[in-house]
């Protein structure tokens, strides 16, 4: 199980890594998430200009049998969605940190990115939900 | 909440917890939906590209004996069973008095007084019941599951799988056929059906030998790409070849007609529960009918999606997913008559989009003879 520490994480499974642009954050899952999905055989991303709150959802990650709504976890403006998504589902499997990236987002309070948790504290979540 | 320690389990649990299986409830049994090594697709692959193994003992067993089984048979069925020989099956409808289901299930004659009839998981304990409140007949209805491990040995390679564990003529066993015999030297139904749309077999035998005939499969098939297959891949085979599900595209709610299952209704074989209401409904017309659905854009149609017809629904998804071998998103349904010609455009409202299927010919998928 990896848990990269260039990422910061939310208790719905969502990374987060701030760019080197000011106020902007690449958005994906991680690879708890994806292990729990399975095969992922479709993901619905919003449009680029889309705005959301903290914890809204703003698209979809679809399974062979089921649909999860993937949450935002900073409050923000959709700026870029990954292209290669729609062609290759099966990069979340693959490679959650990297190629499959979901959105990147503008974010309107860097405040909120102290709420989100580390490497560690997210690990820990893991651990726990493994557990039960 | 956490209610596992309420699920049955199958006698194969253990070893499905080795394999790494992804448990979760089913009917009330605790059943692996996909293995951690192979996951469902690669599961659905192998089963059509080369072989592989179900677990399926959750399905339910009733067994009918006595001077007049076969009247109870008649009696309860859809289906005639007066035309099966010793060692033959044939799929059949348990019909309410409405014409409805009760189950789908399988009928196979072991002697003309002796029925073995394989049951939904989900249904069994109603069939029994139901079967039972029917029963004014000189027979003996008897629920014995618990007696039986189920396996389903699925994919173009399982014959030769298989052929290595036994002595019985398998060659020569023509589909919906069966026979008795050993696997691996342990008494066993050898059954020529399966859930998948491929060519292969079921296995009913004793419990006791669940581990030593699973593990014998693997030690002979392994080579030949045998993988542990989930209920995940046994959905997403069936609904490639266009088989109901109870619950789904059948249930108390619909009709043998509605669904396209007219050839498992012989109204010439007499009485049976249900003949009334169905004639009555082919008198007044079939309302609705069962499609199939492919999607014309990347979106998946799920079970219960509405289905649109200019603007308004019209009918709902019964299945719906992705069909791994097809690489297309796929869908059954059920829509007014007058829209179920083949071509025909349709929207499913998938969550808050409207997306086009058109309606197609099924099966989906047929296996090359």
């Amino acid at each position: 199980m990896k848990f990269p520490e260039d990422c910061l994480y939310t208790r719905q499974h969502e990374w987060v890594r701030v760019l080197a642009e000011k106020e902007t954050v690449l958005v994906g899952i991680t690879d708890y998430a994806q292990k729990e999905l399975g095969d992922v055989v479709f993901v619905e991303l919003p449009k680029v200009g889309d705005t959301f709150d903290t914890n809204e959802p703003f698209g979809n990650v679809e399974s062979v049998k089921a649909v999860s709504e993937v949450f935002c976890p900073l409050a923000g403006e959709v700026i870029e969605i990954n292209p290669d998504l729609s062609n290759s589902p099966e990069l979340v499997n693959s490679d959650p940190y990297g190629d499959a990236w979901f959105i990147k987002l503008k974010i309107s309070s860097a405040e909120e990115i102290k709420d989100l948790l580390k490497p560690d504290e997210y690990a820990e979540l893991v651990a726990e939900e493994s557990a039960e | 909440m956490e209610t596992t320690t309420q699920l049955k389990k199958t006698a194969l649990h253990g070893i499905h917890k080795e394999l790494g299986a992804r448990l979760a409830e089913f009917a009330g049994w605790e059943m692996p939906i996909e293995y951690c090594d192979s996951g469902i697709i690669q599961e659905h692959m192998a089963v059509r590209t080369a072989a592989g193994l179900f677990d399926i003992s959750h399905m339910g067993e009733i067994e009918i004996t006595g001077p007049e089984s076969l009247a109870l048979v008649q009696l309860v069925t859809s289906n005639d069973a007066s035309r099966l020989q010793d060692g033959q099956i044939q799929y059949s409808g348990l019909l309410y008095p409405e014409g409805t289901f009760v189950d789908d299930i399988l009928v196979h004659r072991i002697t003309q007084y002796h029925y073995f009839l394989c049951v939904n998981a989900s249904n069994a304990e109603k069939d029994f019941e139901w079967i039972n409140q029917q029963n004014r007949f000189d027979a003996k209805v008897e629920d014995t599951s618990r007696h039986y491990t189920q396996l389903a040995l699925q994919g173009p390679q399982a014959l030769a799988i298989l052929r290595q564990l036994t002595h019985v003529n398998l060659e020569g066993m023509k589909y919906y056929w069966f026979a008795k015999g050993q696997v691996d030297g342990i008494d066993a139904l050898i059954t020529r059906t399966g859930y998948t749309g491929e060519d292969g077999f079921e296995l009913y035998f004793s419990p006791d030998y669940s581990k030593q005939i699973w593990k014998s499969l693997f030690e002979v098939g392994s080579l030949a790409g045998l993988l542990p297959v989930g209920l995940g891949a046994r959905n997403t085979l069936r609904l490639e070849a266009k088989m109901a599900l109870y619950g789904h595209e059948i249930s108390e709610k619909t009709t043998p007609w509605e669904a396209g299952l007219d050839w498992i209704v012989k109204p010439g074989k007499g009485e049976f529960i249900g003949k009334a209401a169905l004639l009555a409904q082919k008198q007044r017309g079939i309302s609705r009918k069962l499609v199939g659905l492919e999607m014309q854009c990347k979106g998946i149609a799920r079970d219960g999606y509405p289905v649109l017809i200019a603007g308004e629904v019209v009918g709902t998804v019964t299945s719906g997913s992705l069909s791994p071998f097809l690489k297309k998103n796929i869908g059954l349904a059920y829509v007014p008559a007058q829209h179920s010609e083949i071509g025909t455009v349709l929207d499913i409202q998938v969550r808050n989009q409207r997306l086009p299927a058109k309606v197609v010919a099924t099966p989906f998928y047929t296996r090359r003879k």
